[in-house]
C-alpha cells in the first residue's frame, strides 16, 4: 500500500511517538531516540518526519500549554492514530515472519 | 547570563516558515538551544542556525503566491470572484444580460463577417491592385455617359498595339456571364459554364493550378477545366492532354485543371475557359467587326512600372485618336468615346452604371447592414448599461462599505469593469458557438459561402477588439457612475437615486425604441415594395412556360421538326422560337426612323426577334391591331410595338404606320409596317419601367420556347418532352427553365434583403424587450412596499397594472413619435433607387410603432401584472 509506506526514520520516530504516549512533542521524540540510537540528531528531521506521517494519518497533533524555557511557544504533542499502529503491527509482523525463517544455522 | 538564540536565522525562519508551523518548530529550536547553550553557546547556535537552514525546505516553506502584496493579481482574482457571485445571485438578471448582449454579438459578427465578404470581393486573385476592366465613357447629347464595358474588336487590337508597354496582359472575354456549352468526353456528357478568354487570364488572375501550366491556353486546341468538373468527368486522376468534345464538334485537349473559383469572386461558376485565339478563328466575323460594333469586355493587368492612374492616362484617347481619320466619323461628325480603367478593387460594389451613373444601390446596402450591426449592438450594450444601473442602488451600499474600508475609487472602477468583463466574455463564447451555429442558414440566407476563419488573427484580433470595446462600452456607465457614490449619504440611508438619475436610463431606453421601430418600419418597407413589384402585371403568363437555349445549329435545322412532334405529344398547346430570353433584353438597336420623328431625336429599343408564335406561346395581349399570323408572307416586314414604345415614339393611331429601320450590324434597310401594340411585357427588371420594345419575325434563332398545357402537371409532360428532344437532338443533353422560376430570381436581392433585414429587425426587438423585462421586474421589485400599500388602501389590480407599466408606455411613444419622421426620410430615400416603387404609406410606420407598442406592453404587463397579484401581506411582511 503505497499511502501506508513507512521509511526507517519515520518508523523510528512513530515507535517513539507510541512509546512516550501523550507526552511526545518535538523535542521530547528527539532526546528519546538520541538516547536509544546513541547519536545526536537534527530536529528539524525529526519534524520532517512528523509532518509527513501527519499528512499520512499516522499520527494525530494538537497544543500544548506554555512552558518557560521555550519563549512562550506552545508545545505541539502528537499521539499515534489507530491507522498509525496498524501500520507498525504490520510492519513488525512482517519483519518477525522474514526473521522467523531465518534457518537455524550457526553463524559462528 | 540568559543567551538568545542568534536573530538573522530566526527572522529568515519567520519570514518563510509556513504559519501553521511556525510556533512548534521555533519552540522546538528554542527548547533545544537553549538546552545546549550551557554546554557552548556558540556551538548552539551554530546548531540552531544550521537546524534553520534544514527546514528551508518544500513542505515547510509557506506559499507566497497569494499574499504577495506588490503584485495586483490578487485584487483581480478577488474582483472576478466578486463578479462571479453577483452574476450568480441575481440568475435572472445575469441570464438576461448575457443571452442580450450575446444575441446583439451575433448579429454584429455576422454582420462583420457579411460585410468584409462583400468587401474582399476578388480579394482571391493575387494581381488585385493591379487589375482594370477597359470601360468607356463619352459625351451624349450633353451629358457624360460613364461605364460603358462593351468595346469595339478594334480598340482591343488597337490598346494591343499602340498601348501594349502599359501592360503586362490584354485579356479580352466572350462575356461576363460565359455561356453553357456541352462538354463531352466517351462516356459522359455534362452541360457547364464557360467562356472563351485571353490567354494571359491564368497568370493575370493567379489561378490555382491543380494539373498543368498557367500556358494552358496557348494551345489553340487547348481547354482548361474547372477541379470540380475534372472530378466529374476523369475522377481524380489527371487529366492533362486527355480529349474532350465541345457542343459535340468541336475537339479540344484538357491543357490543364485549376481550382474552383470561390463565390465572392468575378469568375464564380466558370466552369471551363477555351482560349481568345480559338474563338477568333472559330467566329471569325469578330475580326471584321468595326469601331461601331460594341460587343466584347477586356481586361488588363497594368506593368510593373506603371501605375493605374499613368495606365489610365495613357490609353484616355485611344479611341479618339485611332478613329478621328476614319470615315464614319468624318460622316456623323461624332468624335468618340474615353477609354478608363475601372479598377478591380470597384468591380462588385462600385460598377452597377445605369443611363451612365454610378448606382449607389451596392455600396448603400452595405452600409444600411452594417449599419444594423452596429445598432444591433448598440441595443444590447445599452440593455446591459440599463439593467446594471438599475442594480446600482441595490448595490449602493456595498460601494458605501467599500469606499469606508479604503477602496479607492479606481478599485471600484476596476471592479465594475471586471464585471462586466466577465459577462461580455460569456457572452463573446455563447456568440462564437451561437454564430458557428447558424452560419450555414445564414449563408443560404444571404447567398453566401462564409466560413468562420477561425485561423486568421485579424479575425481574432477583431474579435478581441470588439469585444474589449463592448466590455469596456457597456461597463463605462455603471463603473463610473456607481463608483462616484458618496460613502456618508449612502450609508446613512439618505442616498436618493433622485428625479434626474433615471433621465439617463429613460434615454437610452427611448434611443433603444427608436432604433427597433426604425428597424421594424424599413423591413415593413421593403416588404411592402417587395410584394407591391410582386404582383406588378407582366403582360404574359408565365406559368408552364418553358425555355431551352439552342445549342447547336441542329435545333434550327430540325425546328419544324421538333415543333410537329412537340405538339403531337399533346403536352404543349404551342411552341415558338425567339432570338432572346422573355425575361431579359438581349439586344438594343438605333436606327428607326418613322414619319413625324424629330430628326434630332435617336430613338434606341429593346429589339425582340420572335417567331410568328410567340404571341400565342407566351400569351401577351393586345390593346390595338393583331399578331404576327405565319401563314401571312407579308408579315416578315410587320413589326409588334408595346404600349411603352408607342408613348416613346409619340405616334397616334400607330397600327399600319410604317417605320424604317436601317441598321448596318444586323445588315437590315427596311420599311417595317405596324402590326398591332401590345401591352406592355415586362422583360427587364420589375423594379423598373419597361423599356420601349418592337417585336419582328427575323432571324429568331436562339431560344425555344414552349407552353405546357394547362391542366397538366409538369411532373408529366417534361419526360415526355424531354424523350422528343432526346430523339431528335441526341447530342446535346436536355436542358431547360421554367420561365416563372426566371423571373422570379429576379427579386432574389431584394429577397435576401428583406429576410435579413426582417431576421435582425426581429432579433433588435427581441433584445429591447429583454432589456425591458429585466428593467420592468427592476421597478416591481423595488417598489413591492409601494404596491402593498396602494393595495391594503383598496387599489385594484388594474390600477396597479398601469401604474407599472405607463412609463414605460409613455418612453416607448416618445420613441415612436421620434423613430417616424426619421424612418419616412429614409425609406424615401432608399425607395428612390426603385424607379417602379409604392409609395411610402404612413400606415406602414404607424404599424411599426403599434407592433413595439404592443410588445412593450406585453413585455411590462406581464411584470406587472405579477407584481400587483401579490400578496399585500407578504409583501409588507418582509423586511
Amino acid at each position: 500500500m503505497a499511502q501506508h509506506s513507512l521509511g526507517e526514520f519515520e518508523e523510528l520516530v512513530l515507535l517513539m511517538v507510541a512509546a512516550l504516549h501523550d507526552e511526545a512533542y518535538g523535542v521530547s521524540i528527539l532526546s528519546g531516540l538520541e538516547k536509544e540510537l546513541g547519536k545526536s540528531l537534527n530536529i528539524s528531521a525529526v519534524h520532517v518526519a512528523l509532518k509527513r506521517m501527519e499528512e499520512k494519518d499516522f499520527v494525530k497533533s494538537r497544543f500544548g500549554g506554555i512552558t518557560e524555557d521555550r519563549g512562550g511557544r506552545r508545545k505541539k504533542y502528537y499521539v499515534i492514530t489507530a491507522l498509525g499502529k496498524r501500520v507498525l503491527d504490520e510492519q513488525f509482523a512482517l519483519r518477525s515472519n522474514i526473521y522467523n525463517r531465518i534457518p537455524k544455522i550457526s553463524f559462528g | 547570563m540568559k543567551t538568545t538564540p542568534p536573530k538573522r536565522p530566526l527572522q529568515f525562519l519567520r519570514w518563510f516558515c509556513r504559519e501553521d508551523y511556525l510556533e512548534e518548530i521555533e519552540g522546538d529550536l528554542m527548547e533545544v538551544f537553549v538546552s545546549e547553550v550551557e554546554d557552548s553557546p556558540s556551538k548552539a547556535k551554530w546548531k540552531f542556525s544550521w537546524s534553520v537552514l534544514k527546514y528551508f525546505r518544500p513542505g515547510f516553506i509557506r506559499s507566497f503566491s497569494n499574499s504577495n502584496q506588490f503584485s495586483p493579481m490578487g485584487m483581480y482574482k478577488s474582483y472576478f470572484k466578486i463578479g462571479w457571485r453577483n452574476l450568480l445571485r441575481e440568475k435572472g438578471n445575469s441570464f438576461l444580460n448575457i443571452i442580450g448582449l450575446a444575441t446583439g454579438m451575433t448579429v454584429a459578427m455576422l454582420i462583420g463577417l457579411w460585410v468584409v465578404d462583400e468587401l474582399s470581393f476578388n480579394r482571391y486573385f493575387k494581381n488585385y491592385d493591379r487589375i482594370a476592366q477597359v470601360t468607356k465613357a463619352g459625351n451624349y447629347e450633353g451629358k457624360y455617359y460613364m461605364g460603358q464595358k462593351y468595346l469595339p474588336f478594334p480598340l482591343i487590337e488597337e490598346l494591343k498595339n499602340t498601348y501594349g508597354q502599359n501592360f503586362k496582359h490584354i485579356v479580352p472575354i466572350s462575356g461576363p456571364e460565359g455561356f453553357d456549352a456541352v462538354l463531352s468526353t466517351e462516356d459522359k456528357m455534362l452541360t457547364r459554364k464557360g467562356m472563351y478568354i485571353g490567354e494571359g487570364a491564368p497568370e493575370m488572375f493567379s489561378w490555382k493550378m491543380k494539373y498543368g501550366s498557367w500556358n494552358g491556353l496557348d494551345e489553340i486546341q487547348g481547354i482548361m477545366i474547372s477541379e470540380s468538373t475534372s472530378q466529374a468527368f476523369f475522377g481524380e486522376s489527371d487529366p492533362v492532354g486527355r480529349a474532350m468534345k465541345v457542343n459535340n464538334h468541336t475537339d479540344v485537349k484538357v491543357t490543364g485543371v485549376f481550382e474552383d473559383f470561390p463565390k465572392n469572386t468575378a469568375f464564380y461558376g466558370m466552369m471551363f475557359f477555351e482560349p481568345w485565339n480559338f474563338y477568333l478563328k472559330y467566329a471569325s466575323y469578330i475580326t471584321r467587326q468595326g469601331w461601331e460594333n460594341n460587343f466584347l469586355m477586356a481586361y488588363v493587368e497594368i506593368a510593373p512600372n506603371v501605375t493605374m492612374q499613368e495606365a489610365g492616362d495613357a490609353i484616355k484617347s485611344a479611341e479618339k485618336k485611332a478613329t478621328q481619320n476614319l470615315d464614319f466619323r468624318k460622316q456623323d461628325g461624332s468624335e468618340g468615346s474615353d477609354v478608363l480603367l475601372l479598377p478591380m478593387a470597384d468591380w462588385h460594389l462600385y460598377s452597377d452604371f445605369r443611363d451612365g451613373e454610378l448606382q449607389k444601390g451596392p455600396i448603400q446596402l452595405v452600409r444600411f447592414i452594417a449599419a444594423i450591426g452596429v445598432f444591433v449592438l448598440l441595443l444590447a450594450c445599452i440593455n446591459f448599461m440599463n439593467l446594471s444601473t438599475a442594480r446600482s442602488e441595490r448595490r449602493a451600499k456595498e460601494v458605501g462599505i467599500r469606499k469606508t474600508m479604503g477602496s479607492f475609487r479606481s478599485h471600484l472602477i476596476g471592479q465594475f469593469f471586471s464585471e462586466s468583463f466577465l459577462v461580455v466574455i460569456l457572452s463573446f463564447l455563447l456568440a462564437l458557438i451561437a454564430v458557428y451555429g447558424v452560419l450555414p442558414s445564414f449563408n443560404q440566407m444571404a447567398g453566401k459561402e462564409i466560413v468562420l476563419p477561425l485561423e486568421n488573427k485579424w479575425f481574432w484580433l477583431s474579435c478581441l477588439s470588439f469585444t474589449f470595446l463592448t466590455g469596456l462600452l457597456a461597463g463605462s456607465y455603471p463603473a463610473l457612475y456607481l463608483s462616484s457614490f458618496k460613502p456618508i449619504s449612502v450609508l446613512k440611508g439618505t442616498f436618493r437615486a433622485g428625479r434626474y438619475a433615471t433621465l439617463p436610463r429613460k434615454t437610452l431606453v427611448v434611443l433603444q425604441f427608436v432604433v427597433s421601430v426604425g428597424l421594424i418600419s424599413c423591413t415593413a418597407a421593403i416588404y411592402h415594395q417587395l410584394m407591391y413589384v410582386k404582383d406588378r402585371p407582366v403582360g404574359y403568363s408565365r406559368e408552364g412556360l418553358i425555355a431551352v437555349r439552342k445549342k447547336s445549329e441542329e435545333f434550327n435545322t430540325k425546328a419544324l421538326a421538333l415543333r410537329e412532334e412537340l405538339k403531337r405529344t399533346g403536352m404543349v398547346t404551342e411552341v415558338a422560337e425567339s432570338g432572346g430570353d422573355v425575361t431579359a433584353t438581349w439586344s438594343h438597336n438605333g436606327g428607326f426612323n418613322w414619319e413625324g420623328k424629330d430628326p434630332n431625336f435617336e430613338a434606341y429599343f429593346a429589339t425582340l426577334n420572335v417567331s410568328p408564335e410567340f404571341g400565342k406561346t407566351v400569351g401577351w395581349e393586345f390593346v390595338d391591331g393583331r399578331d404576327f399570323m405565319a401563314e401571312m408572307a407579308s408579315d416578315s416586314s410587320g413589326i409588334v410595338l408595346n404600349e411603352a414604345a408607342v408613348k416613346y415614339m409619340n405616334l397616334k393611331d400607330p397600327v399600319g404606320k410604317s417605320i424604317r429601320w436601317t441598321n448596318r450590324s444586323w445588315n437590315v434597310d427596311q420599311d417595317f409596317v405596324v402590326l398591332g401594340v401590345i401591352k406592355d411585357m415586362l422583360m427587364n427588371s420589375p423594379f423598373e419601367p419597361v423599356k420601349p420594345a418592337v417585336y419582328i419575325t427575323y432571324g429568331y434563332e436562339r431560344v425555344l420556347l414552349m407552353r405546357i398545357t394547362p391542366g397538366i402537371s409538369t411532373a408529366e409532360a417534361l419526360p415526355k418532352i424531354e424523350k422528343v428532344f432526346t430523339q431528335l437532338i441526341p447530342d446535346i443533353p436536355f436542358d431547360y427553365r421554367f420561365v416563372d422560376q426566371e423571373y422570379n430570381s429576379k427579386f432574389s436581392t431584394e429577397d435576401r434583403i428583406g429576410k435579413l433585414a426582417g431576421v435582425f429587425a426581429v432579433l433588435a426587438v427581441v433584445i429591447s424587450c429583454l432589456g425591458l423585462f429585466g428593467l420592468a421586474s427592476f421597478m416591481a421589485e423595488r417598489r413591492t412596499k409601494e404596491i402593498g400599500i396602494r393595495k391594503v388602501l383598496g387599489a385594484s389590480v388594474l390600477n396597479m397594472w398601469r401604474l407599472l407599466s405607463q412609463e414605460f408606455v409613455l418612453l416607448v411613444l416618445l420613441a415612436s413619435l421620434i423613430a417616424m419622421p426619421l424612418a419616412y426620410l429614409v425609406l424615401e430615400e432608399g425607395l428612390q433607387k426603385y424607379e417602379y416603387r409604392t409609395e411610402i404609406s404612413w400606415w406602414i410606420i404607424v404599424l411599426a410603432g403599434g407592433i413595439a407598442l404592443c410588445v412593450t406592453l406585453l413585455t411590462v404587463s406581464f411584470q406587472a401584472i405579477k407584481a400587483a397579484l401579490i400578496d399585500p401581506v407578504k409583501s409588507l411582511k418582509s423586511e
